[in-house]
């Protein structure tokens, strides 16, 4: 049952939308810049169904649907693992501290030339720059969350007989870290989107390789299309992720 | 029966080894309630943890007669926070002790039901621990070392972080509990009379390192009352002596 301010709260979001598309629309409108510079959002819904009917729009979003579901998968995967195996051995923790520290602060752009050296203008040099963007969040986030694993429930978990550190990762200190690397993972989903596009700029296939080749032929209407589309997948698979987000953490108060 | 013989632990600190624990020895007869009493500090969680094998003692023993036996651990443990797993429904804190026994699933859910029928909270089985009073945390937490039917029942000051009525009301029900059952308890405080209550025998434990220094043997016959008499002179001696050990310690 909606209260009735709900409603209300709902209004306002939509004015709010309103009159977003409208100042945008009228910037150009007036002259104030000149359309091919700001394309207004009235232009759009055509400049999509040309990209869509000429088959530009499916072949670019499926590529880089492809690079970033793998980019993200391998990034997240590789450091949520390191991350919690780090953060269950002290040593490994210390051995790994300095390499961690030195590589941590390069920028996933800055692997873009050993991207391109390695993998050549591919896929796999894209997936590899996505991996990078995402794996630190990752890492991080899975370590922090192991570290404040409450050390009682550690205790617990021996006092019941789950010794090894094997049943201590799956019966208490994962479950336990699930808020917090869930909350990595989220903040991932949204760095992949940018790792996307930049890892496309440099020519593999993809949205962000539409983009730069419209931009090139002053397209702007459609580098927005597709900055749109890239909202609109990026807003389905984050409302996708916090319910089951929300699935897993329902025992939370 | 329980056999625990000469006990010692020492931790290691800056200044070399700190003993807690010297030559401690106790023998738990099978069905006895036994509670231990010291001051804060003075080593009583620790033995409860050298008992439970999370914590190696430099020497000594403790053994149970009952041999292993499958399906159940030999000791279980009921601390002073309810330590629930707050993504695991009531039910599954129970089973919690039981995973890892080789137990079918059934068998597991069956025990663990009854756990909860015991401590009078099969009802709340499917409910998240949070959903729950701090008191109905802490029967749980007892649910969940009955359900590995231990033979030993540690319990650490398992009421000290309740409210009075309800501490009252579950040692109550533990001393039912405990009747119904026939279970080994070893139960810790640093409440006297709620030692002198419960128990068949209160043991002091006190010095440093400590040891025990006395046994009471408290033969009050049940339903006790908790303002009997003879209780209460037991406790007040028990008191005395206890706090000749404090003053020692303190080099008064």
């Amino acid at each position: 049952m909606p209260k009735p301010s709900q409603s209300k709260r709902l209004l306002l979001a939509f004015a709010g939308v309103a009159a977003f598309l409208l100042l945008w629309e009228a910037v150009p409108w007036f002259g104030l810049v000149r359309p091919i510079l700001l394309p207004p959002p009235s232009a759009i819904p055509e400049t999509f169904w040309r990209e869509v009917q000429s088959g530009a729009w499916h072949t670019a979003v499926l590529s880089s649907l492809g690079h970033y579901l793998w980019g993200l998968f391998l990034g997240s995967f590789l450091g949520v693992a390191l991350g919690v195996l780090a953060g269950m051995s002290r040593s490994l923790e210390d051995f790994t501290s300095w390499v961690v520290r030195l590589l941590r602060p390069i920028p996933g752009l800055a692997w873009v030339p050993f991207a391109i050296i390695w993998f050549g203008v591919t896929p796999s040099a894209a997936i590899f720059i996505i991996v990078v963007g995402v794996f630190w969040i990752n890492f991080f986030a899975a370590l922090g969350a192991v570290q404040a694993v409450d050390r009682d429930l550690i205790e617990l978990a021996d006092a019941f007989g789950h010794r090894g550190p094997v049943a201590k990762l799956f019966k208490v200190i994962l479950p336990a870290s699930v808020s917090p690397i869930m909350a990595g993972l989220r903040t991932g989903l949204g760095q992949a989107w940018m790792a996307v596009v930049a890892a496309e700029l440099f020519g593999v296939p993809g949205l962000g390789q539409r983009m730069m080749q419209a931009s090139s032929l002053l397209a702007t209407d459609i580098v927005v299309v597709y900055m749109i589309t890239m909202a609109v997948l990026y807003g389905i698979i984050d409302s996708t992720f916090v319910a089951v987000r929300d699935r897993l953490l329902r025992w939370k108060a | 029966m329980i056999s625990i013989k000469d006990l010692s632990l020492a931790f290691p600190g800056e200044r070399g080894p700190t003993t807690v624990l010297q030559d401690f020895d106790l023998t738990i007869g099978r069905g006895e309630f036994v509670a231990v009493v010291g001051a804060s500090g003075v080593g009583k969680s620790t033995l409860l943890r050298v008992i439970a094998g999370l914590v190696r003692p430099q020497s000594g023993s403790v053994v149970s007669d009952q041999g292993p036996t499958p399906g159940r651990r030999p000791y279980a443990l009921v601390f002073q926070d309810s330590r629930m797993l707050p993504w695991r429904r009531v039910v599954k804190n129970v089973e919690f002790g039981l995973e890892g026994l080789g137990l079918p699933k059934a068998e597991k859910r069956r025990r663990a039901l009854d756990a909860l029928a015991l401590v009078g909270l099969k009802d709340k089985a499917d409910r998240w621990p949070h959903q729950l009073s701090g008191g109905q945390r802490q029967r749980v937490a007892i649910a969940r070392a009955l359900a590995v039917d231990p033979d030993l029942l540690m319990m650490d000051e398992p009421f000290g972080a309740l409210d009075a009525i309800t501490r009252q009301t579950l040692q109550d029900e533990l001393v039912d509990l405990w009747q119904r059952t026939g279970k080994t308890i070893l139960f810790v405080t640093h409440d006297i009379d709620e030692a002198v209550y419960l128990a068949d025998r209160v043991v002091l434990l006190a010095g440093s390192p400590a040891g025990v220094r006395s046994e009471d043997q408290v033969t009050t016959p049940r339903p006790r009352r908790r303002d009997d008499a003879q209780a209460r002179a037991t406790a007040a001696a028990i008191r005395d002596r206890l706090s000749d050990y404090v003053e020692q310690g303190a080099g008064i």
